[in-house]
């Protein structure tokens, strides 16, 4: 019998994504009047998906501990958004509820590969969403008096990187970490965020060549030494982060070809040179050949997407934790695994649901700052799923990349929570914007609601 | 201040508007057509490629299908039971093999580890397409599914033949399909009772005789004679296919250095032109012929013909190998035209060297399976194509080799392979292996043509004597067999 319920909830779970991806691609294209009534079947949909997963995986585990932790959650989730829906009732409530979704799906593979590591996280992310709460506010008082400190905010996360570099330790050949009065955490996932507030700062004033110049050397500064660090993941993601700005700060595309020639020819001498990145290179290529040695971690992957299938061995079905590192890097085969290709795809769906949004809000800022600012905050959380899944998948070669709100990490969660309140913040200014408008030019109220339709 | 600015940011905006948001619709545009490039690598992983990847020892997932299925049936092309798992009332599941010993290295076992078209159809014998209902109804009643059938190229009566030819002698023999790449019948002995397989693997690990080891696929030998036709073929081309004036005066052996390459036994062949020197398989014309050839295009020709190559197969194999350079002594190129030198060979390989000659020069990649069913027949799952893997040499090249072949029967040491019911090609190889002359690998490569599509016979009989003797004769058997039904 249980069988049964388990096999025929894996086709209504992935049902249950496939329509809210459906209605999140709905509310970014039209956010119209109907936006209350799609936000609460999405609602619904978050809930019912959540709660059937975790019986699923009760079922299957029989542990009581899965009935209660499923109950935090829930608790976690309904404070979160009634909270939002009182102090923010103006934030765009696609975005969080497409980060409930992917915590909700890492909550469930935690809790089925290590119910340990699940809790911690949970608290982490507690932690993390009360410690961010207030940042939308504060954003949308004072950024804008915050935002002259950029050299500031590049100074300090360039000496933090440069730290771990120094005084890191070595996790699978990288350093990544800093460990201090027993607590450990990878700066490099706040830096990201320090960095998109610099490269604003910088390129949104003028556009004058000499500043360019210094910007470019500056964000080159960073990428060097994560690439000293071994950190090639965070190296690439402030690479394409610091080129999407740049292109979007000048509007030239030349700067942006520029920039990605000049990357290749910089990661094809990096292939030359190190054999950390040869051997990358070759877990990738040709997995099988080294499947005990390197290609191990990928091809256990490929096995765990593979048997999967389309729908999935079911939650408790499979064996995720064969694959080395799953709960961090890897968790997206574990996804794919249990709960089915399509399920992992409808996911990758919100990943690109999120983004649109995001670039959505940068396009309709007007000040040219805070646009930079959410254009590399949604550009930096993409390519990171990007590179995340990409290496998970075998398409593009492994980098050792966490997965947005997914992977088992207090850093990244930390980290994500505060792009996505700052994105928030970015939200709520351009209500202002519009607001401020409205009251300034009573003549123009025509043309201003014409191209502000979001406004309510 | 704010007024002062606004007509001028008006304007602006009227302008710039739309190169305002292009920026942003671009990066909107090259993000997803990355994750729709990712997404779709991801499908084509799953439909193309997951079924391979997933069949494989390391998975370790594939065991808990197990508990699931019941172990399909592995069949015999007209559907003759080669392999299947019964269920006793206790619930115990145990592998049966009807055949005992004959089918054994080609099926494998499954018992202790998988080997063979067990390992090779594993997933597939473990997945279950019985009707979906049924399939529902034992979910419910919490009882295995039971596993699909594969239904393999091979056919019992060609089996059986090469299993009983080669009796006691260790060796292999592998009948196949020129132009569709069918495998008919694979032999490796010694063999063993795949079923019986954990109860003596003690016995079966430790041989001396490496029972375990597939001799067909992975066991490397010197080819002897069997060499002489791409030797040959390697003269043709230097001579433009010109052979008419080629003469030899064969006196039983030639000298090579310090000592002498002598024929098989000493026989002294005489004055002998190019056609007769292969099918009496001269050694010293051919000797002498090594003393000419050029390195390069050698090596490039046995290059072309998959030596020190990747075999397109699906089996553990071992991979020919091929070695001559300018430097090397003029012993060495003599033994090599010879088929004596460094050179190695697995008996599959020089199979499909002939189909590929047979099939007009064309390689047709070893099929092993052909489809597979549902339990109870009713639904095919999958069929398997034919593939071609490319070609190997030309069609006129082909041709020439043909009658070079059928020289051999016509001829030279195959004269036992003449009948009336086919018409029988080939090229028969002693090769020495130790200083012992007494003790040679029998070889016989060849093919069968006539009413019946061509099939392709490869022996090797290991430290046996003379090709005639014992290689031949199994060929023999087989092409009978083949044609005894008509």
């Amino acid at each position: 019998m249980v069988n049964v319920i388990t096999e025929l909830s894996k086709y209504a779970i992935v049902l249950f994504l496939a329509l809210y991806t459906l209605i999140g691609f709905q509310l970014v294209r039209k956010p119209g009047e109907e936006k209350r009534a799609a936000l609460r079947q999405q609602d619904v949909l978050l809930f019912v998906m959540h709660l059937l997963a975790n019986l699923i995986l009760y079922l299957n585990t029989k542990n009581e501990k899965i009935l209660y932790f499923c109950g935090a959650q829930m608790i976690l989730f309904v404070v979160f958004l009634v909270l939002q829906h009182l102090i923010y009732p103006k934030a765009d409530h696609l975005l969080n509820h497409n980060m409930l979704v992917l915590l909700s799906v890492g909550f469930l593979m935690l809790a089925r590969l290590s119910f340990d590591k699940a809790e911690r996280q949970f608290e982490l992310a507690v932690l993390a969403a009360g410690l961010t709460f207030l940042v939308p506010w504060i954003i949308r008082r004072s950024a804008g008096k915050l935002r002259g400190y950029y050299w500031w905010y590049g100074a300090l996360g360039f000496g933090l990187l440069t730290a771990v570099l120094i005084a890191g330790s070595l996790s699978f050949g990288a350093k990544l970490a800093i460990t201090i009065h027993g607590i450990t955490f990878q700066p490099s996932e706040f830096v990201k965020i320090l960095f998109v507030f610099f490269s604003a700062g910088m390129l949104s004033k003028t556009q004058d060549f000499r500043r360019i110049v210094t910007a470019t050397c500056a964000a080159a500064a960073h990428v060097l030494v994560l690439v000293l660090s071994r950190d090639l993941g965070g190296a690439l993601i402030f690479f394409v982060v610091y080129l999407v700005m740049l292109y979007i700060a000048s509007k030239q595309p030349l700067y942006f070809l520029a920039g990605l020639l000049s990357g290749s020819a910089a990661a094809f001498l990096a292939w030359k040179l190190f054999s950390h990145v040869q051997t990358r290179v070759l877990a990738w290529s040709d997995p099988f050949s080294v499947i005990d040695k390197e290609g191990y971690q990928i091809t256990q992957s490929l096995f765990a997407i593979g048997t999967g299938s389309w729908f999935g061995l079911g939650l408790g079905q499979g064996m995720p934790y064969k694959i080395p590192v799953v709960e961090e890097d890897f968790i997206f085969a574990a996804i794919a695994e249990e709960f089915g290709l399509l399920f992992a795809i409808f996911l990758i769906f919100v990943y690109l649901c999120s983004f649109y949004m995001i670039l959505n809000i940068a396009m309709c800022l007007k000040d040219a700052y805070y646009k930079l600012v959410a254009a590399g905050l949604g550009t930096l959380v993409i390519f990171q799923a990007f590179l995340s899944i990409g290496g998970v998948i075998k398409f593009i070669p492994s980098t050792g990349v966490t997965l947005p709100f997914i992977s088992y990490g207090g850093s990244s969660l930390l980290s994500m929570f505060a792009i996505w309140a700052i994105i928030q913040g970015m939200y709520l200014k351009r209500s202002d914007e519009v607001a401020g408008n409205e009251k300034g030019k009573e003549t123009k109220k025509e043309k201003t609601e014409k191209g502000r339709k979001k406004n309510r | 201040m704010k007024k002062e600015k606004k007509p001028k940011k008006k304007k602006q905006k009227k302008a710039g508007k739309r190169t305002v948001s292009r920026e942003y619709s671009n990066m909107m545009l090259i993000f997803t057509g990355l994750f729709v490039l990712m997404i779709g690598y991801l499908v084509y992983f799953q439909v193309a490629k997951s079924r391979e990847t997933i069949n494989n020892t390391y998975n370790a997932r594939l065991d808990t299908f197990e508990k699931e299925v019941v172990r399909g049936k592995i069949l015999a092309q007209d559907g003759q039971v080669l392999a299947y798992t019964k269920v006793s009332e206790d619930g115990t599941e145990t592998r049966y093999y009807p055949f005992d010993c004959t089918f054994s290295h080609v099926l494998g076992y499954s018992d202790y580890g998988k080997t063979g078209i067990e390992e090779l159809g594993n997933f597939q014998l473990l997945t279950s397409n019985a009707y979906f209902v049924e399939k529902f109804i034992n979910e419910l009643r919490e009882q295995k599914n039971m596993g699909d059938n594969l239904v393999t190229t091979l056919d019992v009566d060609l089996q059986t033949a090469a299993h009983d030819a080669l009796g006691n002698q260790k060796g292999a023999v592998i009948v196949m399909e020129a132009s569709t790449g069918n495998v008919r019948a694979l032999v490796s002995k010694p063999d063993y009772d795949p079923g019986l397989v954990r109860s003596e693997w003690s016995r079966l690990a430790t041989s001396e005789d490496s029972i375990l080891l597939n001799r067909a696929l992975q066991g490397l030998y010197p080819p002897g004679s069997t060499f002489k036709t791409i030797t040959l073929l390697e003269y043709l081309r230097e001579h433009q296919f010109e052979a008419d004036d080629y003469s030899f005066q064969c006196e039983g052996k030639i000298p090579m250095g310090d000592s002498s390459i002598s024929c098989y036994h000493g026989t002294r062949h005489g004055e002998l032109d190019l056609r007769l020197a292969y099918a009496k398989s001269c050694n010293g014309a051919f000797a002498e012929m090594g003393q000419e050839l050029s390195e390069g295009p050698y090596q490039e020709l046995a290059k072309q013909l998959l030596f020190d190559s990747d075999l397109p197969l699906s089996f553990p194999y071992s991979r020919s190998s091929f070695r001559l350079k300018e430097s090397d002594s003029e012993a060495l190129h003599m033994m090599t035209a010879i088929g004596q030198g460094n050179t190695l060979v697995t008996p599959m390989h020089m199979a499909m060297i002939t189909a590929a000659i047979a099939n007009n020069g064309v390689l047709m990649v070893p099929r092993f399976l052909d489809r597979t069913e549902s339990y109870t027949g009713s639904t095919v799952v999958e069929r398997y194509p034919f593939t071609e893997y490319g070609r190997l040499l030309s069609t006129s090249e082909a041709e020439v080799l043909r009658e070079y072949m059928r020289a051999v029967v016509e001829d030279g040491n195959a004269k036992t392979l003449l009948s009336d019911a086919y018409t029988a090609a080939g090229k028969t190889g002693t090769a020495e292996y130790s200083s012992d002359k007494s003790r040679s690998h029998a070889w016989f490569a060849g093919y069968v043509t006539g009413e019946k599509p061509d099939l392709v016979v490869c022996v090797l009989v290991e430290s046996a004597g003379s090709s005639s003797e014992y290689a031949v004769p199994v060929a023999k058997r087989v092409f009978d067999a083949y044609y005894a039904g008509e």
